[in-house]
């Protein structure tokens, strides 16, 4: 069984055609890999559907808009796979 | 359809909210400006519009999911397949539903019948952003409350 990590990288180059050598865990999808909002739509989707969850987008958003975030916190891929675990988490409880 | 107004959809045949799916009419007007350019002695309706005709069946069902408190934009259009010509006059249904409600977005399933037969078929995007002004807002309410009423049923 694939890690979190391992599944969200595979998304991520197929989505966006990035080689998946290039994705690692401390890379922020935005800033290092060059995603924009509208491939992310793809990312995100692909995610909730594998991962049968639902990425609060529009509340991250909300969040950044009024700097009560920052991209990091969201969008290193690290700490989006602990937003995803923590997400399967609450589904599963 | 009034093609140069991008007004679509005729009317909703039947609608789901709890399953997201709609079933809309769309008649092909017998003339419009568009056809004098696509394609001068040969009026076809522009792939574009077709797309953009399951896109607004798909709209019109997610706005009503919403309760028209935000406005769905199409962001991304996949798999689209424009399988035969589609002419001045014929009645088209249009079938949509709804593939992922997720946060800020949706993606959907559409596709355009004559007769039974698909005519196109494609995977929508939308982005559900805030309505930019209450002119629009007034004006897919507008548009919804024509389209429910032309319904045959």
């Amino acid at each position: 069984m694939s890690t979190t990590f391992e599944a969200v990288a595979e998304i991520i180059s197929d989505t966006s055609d990035i080689p998946l050598e290039e994705i690692t865990p401390e890379k922020n999808a935005f800033t290092d890999l060059g995603i924009d909002s509208l491939d992310f739509l793809d990312i995100a989707f692909a995610i909730d559907k594998q991962f049968g969850i639902k990425i609060p987008l529009e509340k991250w958003t909300e969040e950044l808009n009024e700097n009560k975030a920052s991209v990091d916190e969201y969008f290193i891929l690290s700490k989006l796979c602990d937003r995803i675990d923590e997400l399967i988490a609450a589904k599963d409880a | 359809m009034l093609l140069e107004y991008f007004q679509m959809i005729d009317a909703v045949e039947a609608l789901d909210l709890e399953n997201g799916t709609i079933l809309a009419r769309a008649e092909v007007p017998l003339e419009s400006p568009v056809f004098e350019g696509h394609f001068p002695g040969s009026p076809l309706v522009p792939g574009v519009l077709l797309i953009e005709t399951m896109a607004q069946a798909s709209g019109f069902m997610l706005l009503s999911r919403m309760k028209f408190e935000k406005m769905p934009f199409l962001a991304n259009v996949n798999s689209a397949k424009l399988r035969t010509f589609v002419e001045p006059g014929q009645v088209l249904m249009v079938e949509a539903e709804l593939e992922h409600d997720g946060s800020g977005f949706a993606a959907t399933r559409a596709r355009i019948l004559r007769d039974g037969k698909k005519l196109c078929d494609s995977k929508l995007m939308f982005r559900i952003m805030p309505f930019p002004n209450s002119t629009l807002k007034d004006n897919m309410l507008e548009r919804y409350s024509q389209i429910t009423q032309n319904s045959a049923g």
